[in-house]
């Protein structure tokens, strides 16, 4: 007799009901868009799968529906918790202004595919999954999600050389991070004996503190999943694809990947190690990579801020810059492996994500809006006297940029708040204090472009208004700064996010 | 612990108004400038008027009083929480006393994006008025930051037309200093974010209030070494921004750079941001550390009373020689602190009335006299006496406040702060003597500008035309410099009731800190 199949009810199927959603809707409207001409309705549908998903996900999130049970669903692969919820509105929102700052640069450059915007949804989807991931297979599966799209996506300005350059770069050493990954999962699951984290959680602390073979396996295996993750979120020093591969990629895909890759690569960093990996070594206080994740944070601050200074080109600075900020998200990530801690530096990770999500794809809409047909367009002498010419436009830029420095009122600061924070709470203060003097040097750099828009004179030639791209400014422009002035919004939204399991 | 939320109180009155102006300067579809330059006016003067209202309801027998609290971010322990006391009262006083000085000194001087300058005027306002009101760590913090903002915008939009030689480039002189005033403020800040975070984490809230009364019951103590650290991410944060010497590069760049309001809200409020921030935080909080770096920071204000006033003497710029003239001056706040008893604490924080009243009627001055010739340099004056006696008559009382003349206001402050030096248990009597001489060379380089500029023939023709102030042609220069003298001759001839108000403030402070000196010297 086999057993009677599972019901939606034990699978708890509608837990995981916006990123169904959206997966679902993305495969439909794959097959639609060959029957759809003008590819504006493209971009209109898809914006409306979103947005029906993203408002599941806030209802899932507050509260006010019981939509599916929070817990485990699909037999312990996926996990609704409210850093699932935080997640997916984190990478929902990002992925709706995608779409919004897309249209009218992908039409102005003939690049209006119907399927961009459903690869938009499906690396959506993969980020989702990946903080909603259980288990090391689903990690891994819910990776290549995110990922895949994302190659194709930076490429689809061929035959443009740079656009070509930037997807072959980035699948590569995508591809050669994924088998890192791989490698690292494999050896955890010879350690542990399972592929499930709250297995895993139980398994790993005894072995590390008995077997040395197995101890070996799961440290090692443990290294290459930072490895592999640490290319995805731009850690130095795997970062390296990283300015390359930003400036190459027509802008709004920038925009979109700059945050949704560091969404999802964080939610998953997040889960394995703080929900699966906190293991701690004899003797110790603190999950052993700890140190690790500080080296790779001191190095990812320093290499991003101090690199970027010299930037010339807007889309390049920026990269530097996003490399800059996985520096601070690796603070919250290290501090996460003092017991105790894991919930607010997951917390502060989550706060952290989600007001850079917001600020710098503001801040690249904005470089989307000034850039010309033929990809120029982007460099500091071209936005010299946008406060002249483009005063909401440079308006908005300048909210980006102390929002990125962490100038209070803004997003930006209200991240590194909550960052530093959890830094002091684990006791990471060296670490802290190379945070905040990082971020004293990239005033200068953050500075500098607000300087060039409205101290010095030029003949700004920028494209003109552009409707949508316009409306997904004023979203991240009024997001960035909402957040900065209400911060007990997102503290209300992942005051439950919670990671660790053991305490 | 909770704090119970409380109705509204005027302190939230004087702290939002200007940001009425700000939504109405942002949003409002057409204004001509003299719309906006009169709609900004009239704001600052009700601002100016609710704080009169304040003023009147203050108790001076009560110490913290007119609070506000409201929860803000629950979770950490961070609350909308403002109010007074007898210190920081007449800071907001002093600032929402400059502001309509400040917008009256644009009144013909600013001329280009008039509506952005006197958005930024007013955000600044708030900015200044809530670092002086804010009772939680997390609330000053944020308008201790946001006040770089408009002030970056001011000088690097509306500075000067000079250029800098800039490692072999030529640079706009205003970008220089706007970015250096910008990048050395940050950085000294973002250190006491830190100090910020940590003091908060201990004591499991931001509270100012919640956390004076868990130090003072000895419920939140740190050890030696941190309290030191904890002194001194405060201190550099304080020191840059007063600027106490050798941390001052940036303000003779900025207040030159600026346009004149600029300069009357750098040198009139915005420096006492640093010097209110010591006596609040780093006397409050860090009383031993406090006691045990006196001697240093004494010695420091010491050199800053000397060098400031050596500089100046030496300067050929009118503008140059006022933004050194505040480094001399600061240092006298700084060692009135640091004396760290009633007649030092209360000399400085009148000090810095004083100090914003004379020399932002000194910036003022130089503003009009730049408008009038487009020149700072002191060598192209001379017998202005002559030509504008209405002019230089202010001009003789606000530069003989500033030096310090007694029936003045500066006398008293001064006065008082070296009586407190002078009886000081942290320092010894050789910084009281030094100091002295620092009063001696502001008369000298004082009266130096004053006989170039004012007296003796009058050599240049260029200097025949200038135009004196009438009611009818000028009335905006006239009044401003009417409200400024009023005020020097007031805090000069009857200061009791300034230190009235601030007896029950700085009291209770000297006496914890008299606690902790006599436990420190057994």
């Amino acid at each position: 007799m086999f057993p009677a199949p599972p019901t939606f009810e034990d699978l708890n199927v509608w837990a995981a009901l916006p990123v169904i959603i959206l997966s679902l809707w993305a495969s439909v409207l794959l097959v639609a868009d060959r029957f759809i001409n003008n590819k504006f309705y493209v971009a209109a549908y898809s914006l409306l799968g979103v947005g029906i998903s993203l408002v599941i996900a806030l209802f899932q999130a507050g509260d006010l529906f019981d939509i599916g049970e929070s817990g485990t669903a699909f037999e312990g692969m996926f996990m609704a918790d409210q850093f699932t919820y935080v997640v997916n509105i984190v990478a929902l929102i990002s992925a709706a202004i995608g779409i919004l700052i897309s249209y009218e640069y992908l039409e102005r450059t003939k690049l209006d595919r119907g399927e961009y915007y459903i690869l938009l949804m499906f690396s959506a989807a993969g980020a989702m999954l990946m903080g909603s991931s259980n288990n090391l297979s689903m990690i891994f599966i819910s990776l290549e999600l995110l990922s895949i799209p994302l190659y194709i996506l930076s490429g689809i300005r061929r035959p443009q050389e740079e656009s070509e350059e930037s997807a072959m770069k980035y699948f590569l050493l995508g591809a050669f991070s994924s088998s890192f990954l791989v490698y690292g999962i494999a050896l955890v699951f010879g350690a542990a004996g399972s592929l499930d984290l709250g297995e895993i959680v139980v398994v790993a602390q005894t072995i590390s503190e008995q077997e040395a073979t197995q101890r070996y396996l799961l440290l090692i295996g443990a290294g290459l999943i930072t490895v592999g993750l640490g290319f995805k979120v731009a850690a130095v020093p795997f970062h390296m694809w990283t300015p390359d591969v930003y400036q190459g990629a027509p802008t709004p895909v920038t925009a979109y990947m700059s945050s949704v890759a560091k969404v999802g690569g964080f939610a998953a960093f997040l889960r394995v190690l703080v929900t699966g990996l906190p293991i701690i070594a004899e003797g110790g206080d603190a999950a052993v990579w700890v140190d690790t994740l500080q080296i790779l944070a001191a190095l990812t601050l320093l290499l991003g801020n101090l690199v970027a200074i010299m930037q010339y080109d807007l889309k390049r600075l920026l990269a530097y810059s996003s490399i800059a900020h996985a520096g601070y998200i690796l603070i919250a990530l290290a501090a996460g492996g003092v017991p105790g801690v894991g919930d607010s530096a997951a917390q502060a990770a989550l706060v952290y994500l989600a007001a850079y999500a917001f600020t710098n794809i503001g801040a690249f809409a904005v470089v989307a809006a000034i850039e010309k047909d033929d990809s120029t367009g982007t460099t500091m002498d071209d936005i010299k006297g946008l406060a002249v010419k483009r005063p909401w436009l440079a308006g908005a830029m300048s909210v980006f940029m102390f929002s990125l420095t962490g100038i209070p009122l803004t997003a930006g600061f209200i991240g590194k708040f909550w960052v530093f924070r959890a830094a002091m709470d684990a006791g990471l203060e060296p670490l802290a204090v190379l945070g905040v003097l990082t971020s004293a040097i990239s005033a200068f750099y953050y500075v500098r472009v607000v300087w060039n828009m409205y101290f010095e004179t030029g003949d700004a030639v920028v494209p003109e208004r552009q409707q949508y791209l316009t409306s997904g400014l004023v979203i991240t422009a009024a997001g960035t700064l909402i957040l900065g002035l209400l911060p007990f919004i997102l503290e209300n939204l992942v005051r439950d996010a919670s990671l660790a399991i053991l305490r | 612990m909770q704090l119970e939320n409380t109705g509204v109180s005027i302190v939230s009155a004087v702290l939002f108004s200007p940001l009425v102006g700000v939504l109405v300067l942002l949003f409002w579809p057409r204004l001509t400038d003299k719309q906006v330059r009169i709609a900004t006016l009239i704001n600052t003067l009700v601002t100016f008027a609710f704080s009169l209202l304040m003023l009147s309801q203050f108790d001076s027998s009560k110490g913290m009083q007119m609070e506000q609290v409201d929860e803000w971010i629950a979770g950490l322990g961070i609350y909308y929480h403002v109010g007074v006391d007898g210190i920081s009262i007449w800071l907001v006083m002093l600032t929402t006393f400059i502001m309509p000085i400040a917008v009256l000194a644009s009144w013909t001087g600013i001329e280009e994006k008039v509506r952005l300058f006197h958005g930024f005027l007013l955000l600044l306002e708030v900015a200044m008025v809530g670092v002086f009101v804010s009772l939680d760590l997390f609330l000053f913090y944020i308008f201790w930051e946001v006040s770089l903002v408009p002030m970056y915008f001011m000088i690097g939009m509306w500075g000067s037309k000079d250029k800098v030689d800039f490692f072999g480039r030529e640079m706009e002189a205003r970008i220089y200093a706007a970015v250096k005033f910008f990048l050395y403020t940050v950085a000294g800040s973002i250190l006491m974010l830190l100090a910020i975070l940590y003091v908060g984490n201990k004591a499991e809230t931001f509270d100012f209030m919640l956390i004076r009364d868990l130090m003072r019951s000895g419920q939140l103590v740190f050890t030696e070494e941190t309290e030191r650290l904890l002194f001194v991410g405060f201190f550099i944060a304080f020191a840059i921004k007063v600027p106490v010497w050798p941390l001052h590069s940036w303000l003779p760049d900025a207040h030159v750079q600026a346009p004149t309001a600029g300069s009357i809200i750098l040198a009139g409020v915005l420096l006492k941001l640093g010097t209110y921030g010591l006596v609040r935080y780093n006397l409050e909080f860090f009383p031993n550390a406090a006691i045990d770096f006196a001697p240093y920071i004494g010695a420091l204000a010491v050199i800053g009373i000397i060098y400031g006033a050596w500089v100046s003497y030496a300067q050929t710029d009118v503008k140059k020689l006022v933004a050194y003239s505040s480094v001399s001056h600061l240092g006298f706040v700084v060692l009135g602190i640091f004396a760290m008893n009633s007649a030092g604490i209360q000399g400085a924080v009148l000090q810095m009335v004083n100090h914003g009243v004379s020399t932002g009627g000194l910036f003022l001055l130089v503003g009009m006299l730049y408008e009038r010739r487009h020149t700072k340099a002191i060598n192209a004056f001379g017998g202005l006496w002559k030509i504008m006696p209405i002019y230089s008559g202010f001009a003789l009382v606000i530069a003989l406040s500033s030096m310090g003349l007694p029936g003045l206001n500066g006398f008293v402050g001064e006065f008082t702060i070296l009586v407190g030096s002078a009886g000081s248990d942290t320092l010894d009597i050789w910084y009281t003597v030094l100091a002295t001489i620092g009063i001696i060379l502001a008369a000298v380089y004082i009266l130096f500008m004053f006989n170039k500029v004012f007296m003796g023939p009058v050599t240049k023709q260029e200097n025949q035309e200038l135009e004196d102030l009438t009611w009818g042609g000028n009335w905006y220069e006239l009044s401003a410099l009417v409200a400024l003298t009023v005020v020097i001759f007031v805090i000069g001839l009857y200061p009791k009731p300034f230190f009235e108000l601030m007896d029950g403030a700085v009291g209770d402070l000297v006496a914890q800190l008299d606690a902790t000196l006599q436990v420190a010297m057994k």
